[in-house]
Formats: C-alpha cells, sequence, structure tokens
C-alpha cells in the first residue's frame, strides 16, 4: 500500500462533516501555522519541494515567494477549482468528500500569503460541489476557523465560492481572474503575472485545489519529512484520475515515483486492461499532454521503466515522453482509434478556444475539420502534413496554454500513431466505426 | 534608455518603448506589421500575433533568449536586448502561419469590399503570406446585423482585433456594443439589436484594419483608389476637425480621420465632421495628403509599387479539384 496523504481518511463515514473531520484531526495544521510567523509557513512549503497539480509542475513554494506585497493593497489567495481537463476529475473527489480539506488548506495558504480574502473559484458545472463547499465554509465560520480573528490569532479570513459558467479556458489562471472579476473570462496577456498584478489589480495567487489540500499534510508533518516522499524533485502524493480501458477506473492517490507498469496492472489500482485486451496507448496527464503508445509508456526511451513522476514522465521530451500534467490518466486498448480519439480532442479545443488571439481561433477550428474530413474517407496523404504543419504553427505562438494543449495532442497522435493515419486515408473501408466499437465491447449504443 | 538591436540596426529609446514602436522608430523596413496594435488606444494589441518576434538576447543583465515569439507590441524593449524580426526565420514562418490563420474565414470579397486598396490584411497577405490556400473547406458565415444607420458591419471580414471594441470603451461614454460568442464562433455584435450612435461611434471604420467596418455614407461609391485625398479642417466644437477629404471629381465621397504612416488615426474626429459635412465649403483645405505606405491610392503612382518577392506567374496554379 503506498502511503496516503490526502485520501487517508477516505472511508471515515461523514467525514464531510465539520465534527467528525476535527476528530480525525483536522485544523491542526491552522493551529500550527498560526503559532509559526507567515515568512516560516512559506519556507516549510518551500522545504517540501511541493509542485503544482493543476498541470505545469511550478514549484509553490518559489510561486509564493513571487507573491509581490506593497504597503497598503490587499493580497487574494483564489483556488482554482475550474477543473475542466478531459480525462481529470481528481479535484471534483476531493471537494466533494473532503470538502474540509481544502479549506484548512486555503486558511493555510492565506495566511503564509498575508491574504485576507480568499475564493474558490469552481467551475459552474459543479453546481452541487458549490453547496457541498458553503456548508463546509459555514461550518467553519460558526466553529471560529474563519471570519475575524480566528482563533484569537489577530488574523481574519474571509472565504467565498464563486461559481463560473462552465468554459474550459477559465481554468488558466488570468482568464480565471477575468472571469471572476466578473469579465468575458478571456486570458491576459502576461506580463504583468498575477503574483504583481492578479485579481483586482491586486498581487494575487491561484492555485490547483490539490496543491491547496497538500498544504495541510506538509504542515502537519513538516516539510523536510514530506520531501522524503516521492522520487528527486517530484515529491509527495499525486491523485491519478484513472479512465479509459481499465478494469477498476477512479481516483487513487499515488506516492509519486510509482512505475506506469504497476499502476495499469496492479489490484492495487487499475487492475488491468479491461476484458484483458492489450495496451495500445496511454495518455498520462489530461488530453492536453502529449499521447503515448504502449512500449514508451511503460519504459523510457533509455529502457529505463517509466514512473508516475514529473522527470520520468517527460523522459525524452516531447519525441518520446509525455508530462504529468493534471494527472488525468487515461489508458486505450488496442482497440481504440487514434485518428477517433484525436477527432474528440480536437472537436474539444475547438469549443474551449476562446477567440482571442487568430492561431488558436481558426486553427483549432481547422484540425477538427481535417480530421473529421480523414474520418469520413476523404482524407489525403497531404492532410497529414497539413495537420502537422498547423499544430507546429500554433503552438507557442497564441497568448495562453491552451494553443499549445490544442498542439500537443495531434504532434504526438502523428509522431507516434502516423501509420494508422495512413492507412485511414490510403484505405478509408478500414476506418473503424463506432458501431464496430460498441460490438467488439459488447455495449449498447446510446 | 535602452539599447536595443533589431535585424542588426541599434537605437536607443526611453525605458518602457515596446520593441514594436522601437522598431517602427528605425523605420518601415523593420517594423512588423501590426493589425491589433493602435499606438492612441492604450491597451490594444497582443491578439493578432502578427507582430510576433524572436527575442535572441534577454537584456545585457540576463542574456538568456526568450523561450517563445513575444508580440512585440505589448513586449517591452529590456537594455541590450537583440530582436530578429524579417531576419528571424522563426518569427517569418509564424508570420506566414497567422497570415493564413487570419485568411482561412476571410471571405476574400475584395472586388466588392469597400475597404480593398487601404486595407491593411491585403498588405499584410502580400508581404507575408502564402501565393496559395491549403484549405477547401467552407468558409464561415455569420447571420448580418444592422448596428446603425451609419456604419456597415460585414462580419464575415472580421478578424477579431478588438480595435473597435476599444474604440468604444475609451471614446464613448457607454458602449453598446462587444465580442459576443466564443471561439471561433465569436463576433462583434450588439447584444440587443441596438444602434451604434455615438457621436464618436464613426471612429471605428477608421481604426477597423479590415473591410469588417465601413461606411454607410460612402458605400459601394467608388474604389478608393480613384478618389483623392485632400487634407482639411474645420472649427469644430465636439472634435479636432483635422480630416481628410476624398474626393471624386467636385464631389467629397467621405471624410475620414487623417492616418500616419503605420495607418493609424493621428487625431479622432467626431461623426458630424464625418457624416454630416460633405461639401467642399464646409472646410478649409490645405492641400493633398501625401500618402506613403498605401500606394495604391497615393495619387496612382504606380511605378513605386514593389512587387511581392514570392509571386511569379509560376506559381499561379489552379487549385486541386
Amino acid at each position: 500500500m503506498g502511503k496516503k496523504l490526502l485520501l487517508q481518511n477516505d472511508n471515515v463515514p461523514g467525514i464531510d462533516t465539520y465534527e467528525v473531520y476535527r476528530q480525525h484531526g483536522g485544523y491542526t495544521s491552522v493551529e500550527k501555522a498560526l503559532k509559526m510567523t507567515s515568512d516560516e509557513v512559506v519556507e516549510e512549503v518551500k522545504k517540501s519541494g511541493l509542485r503544482g497539480r493543476g498541470g505545469a509542475g511550478f514549484p509553490t513554494g518559489m510561486k509564493w515567494s513571487f507573491l509581490a506585497k506593497p504597503e497598503g493593497v490587499p493580497r487574494y489567495l483564489v483556488c482554482n477549482a475550474d477543473e475542466s481537463e478531459p480525462g481529470t476529475f481528481k479535484d471534483r473527489y476531493l471537494m466533494q468528500r473532503h470538502p474540509h480539506l481544502l479549506i484548512e488548506g486555503m486558511i493555510a495558504a492565506s495566511y503564509a500569503l498575508g491574504a485576507n480574502t480568499a475564493y474558490i473559484y469552481i467551475r459552474g458545472e459543479y453546481f452541487y460541489i458549490v453547496n457541498i463547499l458553503e456548508k463546509a465554509i459555514e461550518e467553519a465560520y460558526t466553529a471560529g476557523w474563519l471570519g475575524d480573528n480566528i482563533q484569537g490569532s489577530g488574523y481574519s479570513l474571509n472565504m467565498y465560492v464563486h461559481p463560473g459558467a462552465g468554459a474550459y479556458i477559465c481554468g488558466e489562471e488570468t482568464a480565471l481572474l477575468e472571469s471572476l472579476e466578473g469579465k468575458r473570462g478571456n486570458p491576459r496577456i502576461k506580463p504583468p503575472f498575477p503574483a504583481v498584478k492578479g485579481l483586482y489589480a491586486c498581487p494575487t495567487v491561484v492555485n490547483n485545489v490539490e496543491t491547496i489540500a497538500a498544504v495541510v499534510p506538509i504542515l502537519n508533518m513538516g516539510g523536510e519529512e514530506y520531501a522524503k516522499i516521492g522520487i528527486g524533485k517530484s515529491t509527495g502524493t499525486k491523485l491519478i484520475s484513472a479512465s479509459g480501458h481499465i478494469k477498476k477506473p477512479g481516483v487513487y492517490e499515488i506516492e509519486l515515483g510509482l512505475p506506469v507498469e504497476e499502476f495499469i496492472y496492479s489490484e492495487e489500482y487499475c487492475g488491468g486492461i479491461l476484458n484483458d485486451k492489450k495496451l495500445k496507448a496511454v495518455v498520462p496527464g489530461g488530453s492536453s499532454v502529449p499521447i503515448l503508445p504502449a512500449e514508451l509508456s511503460l519504459k523510457t526511451p533509455t529502457g529505463e521503466p517509466r514512473l508516475m513522476s514529473y522527470e520520468s514522465l517527460s523522459e525524452g521530451g516531447f519525441v518520446s515522453g509525455s508530462m504529468l500534467g493534471s494527472g488525468g490518466f487515461i489508458v486505450m486498448d488496442e482497440t481504440t482509434s487514434i485518428v477517433r480519439n484525436l477527432h474528440t480532442f480536437n472537436r474539444f479545443y475547438h469549443h474551449e478556444s476562446c477567440g482571442q488571439c487568430s492561431p488558436c481561433r481558426e486553427g483549432t477550428g481547422w484540425m477538427e475539420k481535417i480530421t473529421h474530413k480523414i474520418l469520413d474517407g476523404h482524407g489525403t496523404l497531404a492532410d497529414i502534413d497539413l495537420l502537422w504543419d498547423i499544430q507546429r504553427k500554433i503552438e507557442g505562438n497564441t497568448i495562453c496554454p491552451l494553443g499549445d494543449a490544442a498542439a500537443w495532442p495531434v504532434a504526438a497522435a502523428i509522431r507516434h500513431f502516423r501509420e494508422e493515419f495512413e492507412e485511414y486515408v490510403s484505405n478509408p473501408s478500414s476506418i473503424v466505426d463506432v458501431k464496430h466499437y460498441y460490438n467488439i465491447h459488447n455495449l449498447v449504443e446510446a | 534608455m535602452a539599447k536595443v538591436t533589431i535585424d542588426g540596426i541599434e537605437i536607443e529609446v526611453p525605458d518602457g518603448t515596446s520593441i514594436l514602436q522601437a522598431a517602427r522608430m528605425i523605420g518601415p523596413t523593420v517594423a512588423p506589421p501590426a493589425m491589433c496594435f493602435y499606438t492612441n488606444l492604450p491597451s490594444s494589441g497582443g491578439y493578432c500575433r502578427t507582430c510576433m518576434v524572436e527575442v535572441t538576447k534577454g537584456s545585457e543583465k540576463d542574456p538568456r533568449p526568450m523561450p517563445k515569439l513575444v508580440a512585440s507590441c505589448r513586449t517591452q524593449v529590456m537594455d541590450g536586448m537583440v530582436v530578429g524580426n524579417r531576419t528571424s526565420e522563426k518569427a517569418v514562418d509564424a508570420r506566414k502561419g497567422v497570415v493564413e490563420f487570419l485568411l482561412l474565414n476571410h471571405p476574400l470579397d475584395c472586388p466588392i469590399c469597400d475597404q480593398a486598396g487601404e486595407c491593411h490584411l491585403q498588405d499584410l497577405s502580400y508581404e507575408n503570406g502564402s501565393a496559395k490556400t491549403r484549405t477547401d473547406f467552407e468558409r464561415r458565415t455569420f447571420d448580418k446585423i444592422d448596428i446603425g444607420d451609419k456604419i456597415q458591419l460585414h462580419m464575415n471580414r472580421c478578424i477579431l482585433c478588438y480595435r473597435c471594441v476599444k474604440v468604444a470603451d475609451q471614446l464613448t461614454p457607454e458602449r453598446v456594443h462587444g465580442v459576443m460568442n466564443r471561439g471561433d464562433h465569436s463576433e462583434i455584435s450588439t447584444y440587443i439589436t441596438k444602434a451604434v450612435d455615438n457621436e464618436f461611434s464613426g471612429n471605428m471604420i477608421d481604426v477597423c484594419p479590415v473591410g469588417a467596418l465601413t461606411d454607410k455614407t460612402f458605400r459601394f461609391k467608388s474604389r478608393v483608389w480613384f478618389t483623392k485625398p485632400v487634407t482639411a479642417h474645420r472649427d469644430c466644437d465636439k472634435c479636432c476637425g483635422k480630416v481628410v477629404l476624398w474626393y471624386k471629381g467636385e464631389d467629397v465621397l467621405r471624410v475620414t480621420g487623417r492616418k500616419d504612416q503605420w495607418g493609424e488615426v493621428e487625431e479622432f474626429i467626431c461623426n458630424t465632421c464625418r457624416f454630416d459635412k460633405k461639401r467642399t465649403s464646409d472646410w478649409v483645405v490645405e492641400g493633398p495628403t501625401n500618402l506613403s505606405r498605401h500606394s495604391v491610392i497615393s495619387a496612382n503612382h504606380y511605378e513605386k509599387l514593389v512587387v511581392p518577392n514570392e509571386l511569379t506567374l509560376n506559381d499561379i496554379k489552379p487549385l486541386n479539384p
């Protein structure tokens, strides 16, 4: 059994209520933090080596220490709960079952940053979680963990939940801040970065739900102790949302450094491929990260076993590696059509592009049309090269990372599965039909 | 002061200048094209991505190159910065891509477009684009909407530069139009059908880089290269009254603001000057306007036209069936 830090009380009934949570050691990290100075808390997080769990993997302690601290200007902590990456559902699980863990982490983090107002920006589709969180916040206010003069320490904090309207782009931190301010959710042009000018032009830190929740075990066990878990610079535990053709899909907490092979095939985690078919490909970190074919997902290009860690998964760059991303682990068996899968991703990014800058606005739609054309049996070999060229011209040329996120899956699919594209183009009768897919899996078409 | 080198030419500019403005100070051969940036509209720029340049040396203090191409209109210069624009293969390639993206759903109805001849997208695609198209998909179209009796909106031609939104934000007290919807369905629109009739709304026509917003009083009257621009002014209690009159024979067909060599209006004018004062007797005529950049209009000096390098007769091939 791997070590569990976030989900250790997962089986305790009623853990979403304040009384049960408190009995199981809840809010001790806040008690601890309030006895320290805010800089000491930041130092503790720095020591832990915690990296952002939202996808980019930026060291959290570093991010916190970049926060500008001008006199007389309020600072804000914003929790990014706009979890919209296809294949990722870990934050939903955490917020739904452990709302107090997030709130506790928010209080400790706000104290470390000197913020007196904290927001949880949650995606609109999670409307039922808004109620759960608001009830938990209410309980925390009643118990004196929020509001004025928390536990007699002289520190005050107010916390609000803000539901978005359901846009993937609002998970990008500056678009999130725009949306939180009540404007159209368009990403801002950086610089200035949110650490200098964020929410209402004040210094702001935006952290993922899981990142903030991880502050709780860090303060409880100490940063140095936390850093011992995991491997190398990937410290601690990570929630992985496993989905696709596996026997036991769900949210798993793993110690970073777990071999991918063990994660897919062991009984403790995914339990192997559905119907004992062969593994074809893995998307290890949510739809935006490059797809890996079976052999590259289990072994690095140098022949070492691939581990679930920031470094190991990105070994080999994008030529033969991928990213840990947000931990949306999608497994595909041998019957999966990579082209069809890519078309689904393209359709998603086309739908979710905000339309602000030209390469992403026009390019995502173009890529969708081309994959659609190939699936319709009208593709040509030139279309594959065109697809490659379009993604190359989107990547890195946009305001926000959505352009990159749309380009990477295309690049990886063509890089690793070009023969499948060529087969579709030269022999349209080989195109996997959706009905065929339902037949081989004995599923009923919806 | 900061010293920057752009395409091998060094210039000293005040701190806080953008790369684009520094390049413009050197001259038009070095300046990157800009479709959404507008000097007189603060906070504009950064959307179209045509002005992207490669920074090969960040600054004297931190000589690392920037990892990605940067939008030169929104990036400030640093002392010792080295920038590649037309000399940078990466930037030229990316710009070619951006032109392709902008033209992807553009109707290319230049023969019937009032903007043709002074269209920035035409200039951009001649200078940086490819001669051939790589798409045969149906182009995106929008339903026509009426935004008032003075301004004609052709959403199909729009490249979403946000300039008209900034004009409405910064020149008029109340903005009644904006960008609706998301992604490639984004459109400039008034949410509830409502006329855009503010006294300074006409400047939306001047700032529009393409033919998406055109003057209804000039609609289909003449091609711009058949009209003669004349600089004039009048005493106006609302604006500066400095304009360009566009004559065809004896008639003033339209009135616009005075544009500098980058195609940007120097001073904004009011709707009375623009739409209502169309007699020579309303104006004090100063003389013929010098137009340098848009040489198509420039008094028919066709011999000065630069033939685009890329397009030769051999390049023109019939489209694949």
